[in-house]
């Protein structure tokens, strides 16, 4: 790790001021499970940490008749474990509690969760983020893409969003809330991540001197929901697939469907294809096998990753299947 | 003159029973001090610039910058320009500061040039290994033409499984100091006595200078035969820094790189068969790698020796770190290879693979029978005739759920081992030895061996090990410890004890032959009232104390060699997503006589944990064109957490039979069939061979997808 400065703001003014106008200037120190990972491995080398977890106000859960609101600084445990969470949008803990392993889930933050980097080897390995190797070539698409998308994959993005949440809050509806130095910004979580084109870019709707101060979800009002996440490991791994959605039902038939994947394609990839087929249908093992077709009808495996393809496909279909079977 | 034999059983008071680990309170609380957790007043910490390539010549190196670095004390060139490098981690500059984070920032500022070499990293088929591509000798046994023509079904398939590493928890390295004429090393080790000797050879300095320390090691697995040559450079970076201690450990991606590897091995394999079960011919082409020196040679067919074989097998020599023994070398891979093709063979003439292993059982020669009875009880525990079905679990769903099983054997001979007992007038007791525990309880056992001879407590004997100025005793690999230290303990204590005997008969008005050691007394046999207490006993040595040399020599029946074992897995296997969940896994071992049948119980459980790891999930994975490791870490380098290993039973097999062949290393063989009993297992449930190790989603679905078979991707 290089060395750095460190900085303890207390209020996210003070904290926006300290944030620099390019990304080597300095990064923001939340739970840290991924960002000191990156220092330590030199695939960032801020020149000032931006130490986030004494402003209060990022912290805490409320629900209301408004629905449901996340302080960025709210520790994937916390989420996982409040009661009024568990009572008024079950499905939110119960994806939480699936996250990494308790030590990653004590520290790490719902904010954090949103906004950590992709998990991409090569990227790890310091080709970044577009992977590329000193003469420009893509290395993924000829490399070992066992774990890369299957969805969104033209290029030169070839990683997975690696957020277990995102697909979640974007299936509810979710909005993201950032403060910047010229005040309040607010985004659906779906337009928070971008496909980035140029190694310069990122994979967030995040500017530099920008924080994420919490995340907001509307009220389930009869939604059923549910994620479901296909992994190798039952003991702390990282998804290979995950879909999350939302459905609101007129009698027994569909009315509106929501369907998000998670670690497909380089951004959550919400999948029309799969909402469409479901609208005014009966959800049966069926309709819901139908649906996870539709999800990956423009998926598109890179050589290695082709059962990924099955398994986002299997992810749709059993996700719907436990919403229709009564998970929230 | 003592006669060197274990006590019977009824005589035995701490041998072969259930005793917890002497050492597991100061473990489980964190006070076990390990070689990485060594540190001392003015210690450097020690960095490697290491190669960015997998083949390259080191042009130049410039270290001039940081030369000038007050917090840089020590730099020291390890691969000087001109050499050439066969693995991408291979070290090149290294230094030593006075602390971690200016040790980073010094390599930052070294700059080495290298000229980039053509590499290989793969090893997927030998034709594109090419030049690598080492084709050894056809080896024929019988007449294996004649065996496939008496065959009426021949079946044909593919396996294999990757290189792993050995991912130590306590990654390599040491603590060295190289002060005035002595050098003090803190090494990781798997050989404590036989470390000495490989330190001071390259630092040119007598052996008689170098002490080798260890309390605790976390994980070796083979890997950790000596010092490596980062060892040597702490040692030359601690004299070039004036003499101050030097921390040199790897970080995990190195030691994930380069710190060891267990070879591939993969093998086209036919087999012929007779519809009843009887075995006529076995036919391979196999090949692996493990980088520059190349990989192992796999003992195929494994245990049963089919009457006519045909085989070949290629060594492809690599760039990738370099192979090193792991735990039971080459077995592992000779079990994967053969238990599951001989699985597919009963599978092709539609015959339960338990029946089809007995049938065959006779080949396995002069152990049929324990394998046998071996697979007998593994069959009850997991009760295999009512669970196992043919191919394929026709029940309704995607969960399906199978049988596997497999057998395996090691030797276990113990090695050279020496031992100091002394017995203090005062009674204290204290046994030296130059041995190490490798976490598998050698502590407690030299206490249960000790005590039970000499008739005292377990906590009244000291045990001193880990040290190289301790008499020498052989490094703990190949399953040879158990046999080696016991043999020299329990030796040491019977003579200790008849010179014991000596001093006390003439108060006891004995002879010292009619004396026992009991219950903490020393007694007439036959006349229990006539007794010393141990204190009273040993108060007869005056000032003088006891000191024995105990050796492992030959003679006696107190050890030997040979050791059969069965393990039986049911699995469960989703066939929309080709994940693979243990259900159980069941383990039956002998090793003769067992010293502590708690922490013998335990070996077979870590085999079996470190069996689903290699089952389940490791691979080291390569990239062919950047030539590095894609998952030098432990996130993606994927290991079983307890949640993933479903219930093991383990059964040592003692007693009568067992306990007369005397004590037999246990260390490897139960990790030997793990990955065989879990490849069956999913080949019962899914109906087809995943021909490949690790048994990941993508390879299970493509089994399914192209009904197993030789298309299967490695």
């Amino acid at each position: 790790m290089r060395g750095f400065e460190y900085a303890n703001p207390t209020t996210k003014e003070q904290a926006v001021g300290l944030l620099g106008n390019d990304w080597a200037d300095a990064d923001v120190l939340a739970g840290g499970t991924d960002l000191l990972a990156l220092m330590k491995d030199d695939i960032v080398a801020p020149k000032r940490l931006v130490n986030i977890k004494d402003i209060h106000e990022l912290r805490g859960i409320t629900v209301s008749s408004k629905g449901l609101r996340i302080g960025a600084l709210v520790t994937i445990q916390e989420l996982a474990d409040d009661a009024h969470v568990r009572e008024a949008f079950p499905v939110v803990a119960m994806t939480a509690i699936e996250i990494a392993g308790p030590q990653i889930r004590n520290m790490g933050t719902v904010g954090g969760n949103l906004c950590q980097r992709p998990r991409c080897w090569y990227y790890r390995a310091g080709f970044g983020l577009l992977a590329m190797d000193k003469s420009g070539e893509p290395l993924v698409p000829s490399g070992d893409n066992r774990y890369h998308a299957i969805l969104g994959n033209a290029g030169p993005a070839y990683f997975v969003s690696p957020s277990t949440l995102a697909p979640l809050f974007i299936a509810l509806g979710g909005t993201v809330r950032l403060f910047g130095p010229k005040g309040k910004r607010e985004i659906p979580v779906d337009k928070f991540f971008i496909i980035p084109q140029k190694e310069s870019e990122r994979e967030h709707d995040l500017r530099p001197n920008e924080i994420v101060t919490e995340i907001v979800l509307p009220p389930l009002a009869g939604i059923k929901a549910a994620t479901y996440e296909i992994r190798q490991k039952d003991a702390m791994d990282w998804p290979l697939a995950i879909a999350s959605v939302a459905l609101s039902f007129s009698g027994n038939k569909v009315r509106s469907a929501r369907v998000v994947m998670g670690q497909v394609a380089p951004v959550p990839w919400r999948s029309t294809e799969a909402e469409t087929a479901l609208v005014g249908k009966v959800l049966n093992e069926e309709t819901a096998k139908a649906a996870g077709e539709a999800a990956v009808v423009g998926a598109k495996s890179l050589g290695r990753n082709a059962y990924k393809i099955q398994l986002a496909r299997v992810a749709v279909k059993r996700a719907l299947l436990a919403a229709a079977g009564g998970a929230k | 003159m003592a006669e060197y034999k274990w006590p019977d059983a009824d005589k035995r008071t701490f041998i072969g029973k259930r005793i917890s680990r002497i050492d597991g309170p100061q473990k489980v609380s964190g006070r076990a001090k390990y070689s990485f957790d060594v540190n001392r007043p003015g210690m450097l910490f020690g960095k490697i610039v290491r190669s960015p390539h997998a083949h390259a010549k080191v042009k130049s190196i410039d270290t001039s910058v940081i030369e000038k670095w007050p917090g840089v004390k020590a730099i020291h060139v390890v691969a000087e320009p001109g050499t050439e490098l066969y693995w991408a981690g291979a070290s090149v500059v290294a230094l030593a500061a006075v602390d971690e984070p200016t040790a980073e920032d010094a390599m930052r500022a070294i700059k080495v040039e290298y000229e980039v070499l053509p590499h290989l990293v793969i090893d997927t088929d030998t034709k594109s290994a090419g030049e690598f591509a080492k084709q050894a000798n056809e080896n024929k046994v019988g007449d294996p033409d004649k065996g496939f023509s008496e065959a009426e079904v021949t079946m044909e398939g593919s396996y294999g499984l990757p290189v792993i590493t050995h991912c130590c928890l306590e990654s390599h390295g040491s603590v060295m100091q190289w002060d005035g004429d002595n050098v003090l090393a803190n090494l990781s080790t798997q050989a404590v006595s036989g470390s000495v000797a490989q330190i001071a050879r390259p630092l040119g300095i007598p052996a008689t200078s170098v002490r080798v320390q260890q309390d605790h090691i976390g994980g070796g697995f083979g890997s950790k035969f000596g010092p490596d040559e980062w060892d040597i450079t702490a040692a030359r970076l601690s004299k070039k820094a004036g003499g101050k201690p030097v921390k040199m450990f790897n970080p995990r991606d190195a030691e994930l790189m380069v710190a060891g590897a267990r070879p591939s091995d993969y093998a086209k394999i036919k087999i012929g068969v007779k519809k009843d079960g009887t075995l006529t011919a076995w036919e391979s082409q196999s090949w692996g790698s493990g980088g520059i020196g190349g990989g192992g040679s796999p003992p195929i067919p494994y245990i049963f020796n089919i009457p006519n074989q045909r085989k070949q097998h290629t060594n492809i020599v690599n760039h990738i770190g370099s192979a090193r023994a792991w735990r039971a070398p080459n077995h592992p891979q000779a079990a994967a290879l053969t238990m599951t093709a001989l699985e597919d063979a009963a599978a092709a003439i539609n015959m339960d693979p338990y029946d089809f292993f007995l049938k065959n059982i006779e080949l396995t020669g002069q152990r049929a029978q324990i394998y046998a009875d071996e697979l007998k009880i593994a069959a009850d525990m997991i009760e295999w005739k009512k669970n196992w079905h043919p191919r394929g679990d026709k029940t309704p769903g995607y969960m399906k759920r199978g049988l596997g099983l497999s057998i395996h054997t090691w030797g276990g001979l113990g090695h050279a081992s020496d031992c100091d007992l002394t017995i203090q007038p005062d009674g204290s007791v204290e046994l030296k030895m130059g041995t190490q525990d490798l976490g598998t309880g050698t502590r407690t056992a030299l206490d249960i061996i000790v005590a039970d001879t000499l008739g005292i407590p377990m906590n009244a004997v000291k045990i001193s090990i880990g040290d190289s100025r301790f008499p020498t005793s052989g490094p703990s690999g190949g399953s040879t410890t158990i046999g080696g230290i016991s043999a020299s303990s329990r030796r040491a204590s019977l003579d200790a004890l008849d010179e014991l005997f000596a001093k006390a008969a003439p108060s006891l008005d004995a002879k010292p032959e009619d004396l026992e050691a009991v219950g903490g007394t020393i007694r007439v046999k036959g006349n229990p009232s006539k007794s010393l207490t141990w204190a009273q006993a040993c108060s007869k040595l005056g000032a003088i104390p006891i000191t024995v040399r105990g050796k492992n020599a030959p003679g006696g029946n107190l050890i030997s060699q040979g050791v059969g074992g069965a393990q039986m897995a049911d699995v469960s296997v989703d066939i929309e997503t080709g994940v693979v969940r243990i259900n159980k896994i069941v383990a039956v071992q002998d090793c003769g006589l067992v010293i502590n049948v708690k922490t013998a119980e335990s070996q077979v459980y870590g085999a079996l944990i470190m069996g689903v790891c290699y089952a389940l999930y490791e691979e080291k994975i390569m990239d062919a064109k950047t030539g590095k490791m894609l998952n030098p870490n432990m996130e993606f380098y994927k290991l079983a957490g307890i949640a993933d290993i479903g219930e093991l039973k383990v059964h040592m097999m003692t007693g009568k039979g067992y306990d007369e062949r005397g004590v037999i290393g246990l260390g490897e063989p139960p990790v030997v069939s793990p990955g065989a009993v879990i490849s069956n297992a999913v080949a019962n449930a899914i109906g087809v061979r995943v021909p490949y190790l690790p048994l990941t989603p993508d390879r299970v679905l493509a089994a399914l997808e192209k009904k197993g078979g030789n298309n299967a991707r490695i």
